[in-house]
């Protein structure tokens, strides 16, 4: 394995996708390409904590549906999300017949179960894997972050955790869109404290990866058509441009980021734009699988990017480092 | 106008006390707790010192409603309390001079917390 | 491998976007003022009402007041987008502190009245109450320890 990437030789397809948002992911620029939002994103739960799961089953009820699969018919279903102990995928998944493993990357969790779940199918045991990750912006505020009714302001550097779910269905025989490899991150860590700062905490994290990426693929920048980071914001993608060039890289129009994509920064008051599990999740299983569907995209890598941190590593003085993983598919 | 004064006096005060936690706010990005633990005991302190005296008896409920001033009503508490009736008048005096303030609000965050809930944003 | 990397720690303080200080400080100061001058208000509304009553009295009344307004704000969801507007101008008020009393109250009802409500409370205002409470005591005994310096 050079440079930390893998090459799935034996082909990695994904069979369909499917996206839940909330209320003011719907509302911004890329409403349209979402397969369903709700309009309360309590759902008539009595917790959003409730709602989150709630709307994660309905994700992946709603990708069985649409590919006519029952659940026997799914090896495994790799989930995972923000909660503490992952406790909202895992009480997801007792509602499936489905075998079950969670995984958690920060935000760029979903990077992860798409590499594990390619690697498993690569291998020959497994023919078909769901992929899925879940926020909520209200879960996630009050488990980083302070109460809702608080009245604090946010800083500028802040960023809104997308209310959602993106699933993916891969399997090794049929779709049009092939996973050809993958690289995987190392944590990497360059002091920055100020877990508000995501941005700043994982855009190291961002260009390690993707320097690997092209060593260890032989590509660069002219091969994808996009390249597209999980949830850096405005100001962490304007820093992984900057860090690139740095290293003599110029990302160019091609770079763009999912948290920029998912709202309208300014109008929807969002700081530095969308973050969270379901970010990189909802942008890519909405909008870029739709524009690759239908021939507009051709290559195009994705990297997650995750900070890592809890609230109690921040209070006891522990630095944020970030992690980003890179999948490349093409049509 | 002697009111319009006293309004004028109540404004600035608060309004600068108020002014300074943003000032700190935004260069060192603490958050409401610190900043509500720092100005209670810069209260506590300037009572102590004989100093919020001054800036009470000009700024009025700008000096008191801020949460300095709930700082020094503990420091002055707890000096009467200690002056009257001795050690149990000082351990006693600071806590019940805000009595009423903490009840409030504690059965207040009890009522509200049963009844409201948390609203998405 | 990991150690601080001060050229970026660097780079990123100079090339992250900052708070607005101008702004901000005017929105602290005006909500800020306002609302002591709302607490003026009462104060003089209850010595009018209430001659018999002492200052104290009068100063207990208002913050009572204060607090019951912020407990009503924050149960509708309102006052946080003070806060967001004025932020210290909405937070060093004693309006603040009960609001940072409230809200948790409000968030963690659905883990239950007595572990959630009543537990966390004072999750985010409790250290106001521990140094609040602590440091008068100090400054009790030390008034017993130089009594004379306080006139007693």
């Amino acid at each position: 394995m050079k440079n930390h990437t893998v090459f799935f030789k034996s082909g990695v397809f994904i069979e369909d996708t499917a996206t839940i948002v909330g209320p003011k992911e719907a509302e911004g620029p890329l409403g349209r390409y979402f397969d369903k939002s709700v309009s309360d994103d309590l759902l008539g739960q009595k917790s959003h904590e409730k709602a989150e799961i709630r709307l994660h089953i309905s994700a992946i009820r709603y990708l069985l549906n649409k590919t006519g699969h029952k659940d026997g018919d799914v090896d495994l279903c790799i989930s995972g999300d923000l909660l503490d102990e992952i406790v909202g995928a895992s009480l997801t998944m007792r509602e499936f017949d489905i075998p079950f493993m969670g995984v958690y990357n920060a935000c760029a969790t979903f990077a992860e179960s798409l590499i594990l779940a390619s690697s498993l199918i690569d291998g020959g045991n497994f023919d078909r894997i769901i992929c899925s990750t879940s926020s909520h912006f209200c879960t996630a505020e009050r488990q980083y972050r302070f109460p809702l009714e608080l009245g604090n302001q946010r800083t500028p550097l802040s960023q809104w955790t997308a209310t959602g779910v993106g699933a993916t269905m891969l399997n090794r025989v049929k779709g049009k869109i092939r996973i050809d490899c993958a690289t995987i991150g190392r944590v990497v860590d360059y002091g920055v404290r100020d877990a508000n700062d995501m941005g700043a905490c994982m855009a190291p994290a961002a260009r390690e990866t993707l320097l690997s990426h092209f060593e260890g693929s032989s590509r660069d920048v002219d091969y994808y058509d996009m390249i597209l980071t999980g949830d850096l914001g405005e100001a962490g993608s304007g820093l992984l441009r900057l860090l690139m060039e740095e290293k003599g890289v110029r990302l160019g129009e091609k770079y763009r980021d999912c948290g920029v994509l998912l709202f309208n920064r300014v109008a929807q008051d969002v700081g530095q734009g969308g973050s969270g599990a379901a970010c990189s999740s909802s942008v890519f299983n909405g909008y870029v699988y739709k524009k690759m569907m239908c021939g507009e995209l051709k290559r195009v890598l994705l990297i997650p990017t995750g900070a890592l941190c809890s609230k109690t590593s921040t209070l006891q003085g522990e630095t944020v480092p970030g992690i980003a993983h890179a999948v490349s598919f093409t049509v | 106008m002697e009111t319009f004064l006293t309004y004028l006096q109540v404004f600035a005060v608060g309004g600068t006390i108020c002014l300074i936690g943003q000032v700190i706010i935004n260069t060192t990005k603490v958050t409401s707790a610190r900043i509500l633990v720092g100005y209670l005991l810069l209260g506590v302190v300037l009572e102590t010192a004989g100093v919020y005296k001054y800036i009470r008896d000009f700024g009025k409920a700008g000096a008191t409603v801020p949460i300095i001033g709930f700082g020094s009503n503990l420091a002055r508490g707890a000096i009467d309390g200690a002056l009257e009736s001795g050690i149990l008048g000082a351990v006693t005096g600071g806590i019940e001079a805000v009595a009423a303030g903490i009840a409030a609000v504690i059965f207040f965050a009890f009522i509200v917390g049963l009844v409201a809930t948390p609203k998405t944003k | 491998m990991n150690e601080p990397n001060e050229a970026y720690l660097k780079l990123i303080k100079e090339k992250m976007p900052k708070s607005k200080h101008l702004l901000t400080m005017f929105r602290a100061f005006w909500t800020g003022g306002t609302i002591c001058c709302i607490g003026q208000a009462f104060t003089d509304l209850y010595t009018f009402l209430f001659s018999e009553l002492g200052e104290k009295d009068v100063a207990a009344l208002t913050t009572i007041t204060l607090i019951f307004i912020t407990a009503v704000l924050t149960g509708f969801g309102i006052y946080d987008k003070i806060g967001a507007y004025a932020g210290a101008g909405s937070i060093v008020p004693i309006t603040g502190f009960a609001n940072s009393v409230v809200s948790p109250a409000v968030e963690h009802k659905r883990e239950g009245v007595v572990f959630g409500l009543c537990a966390n409370m004072f999750s985010v205002a409790g250290p106001v109450i521990v140094f609040g409470i602590s440091s008068s005591v100090v400054v009790g005994l030390i008034v017993i320890l130089f009594k004379g310096a306080f006139g007693g």
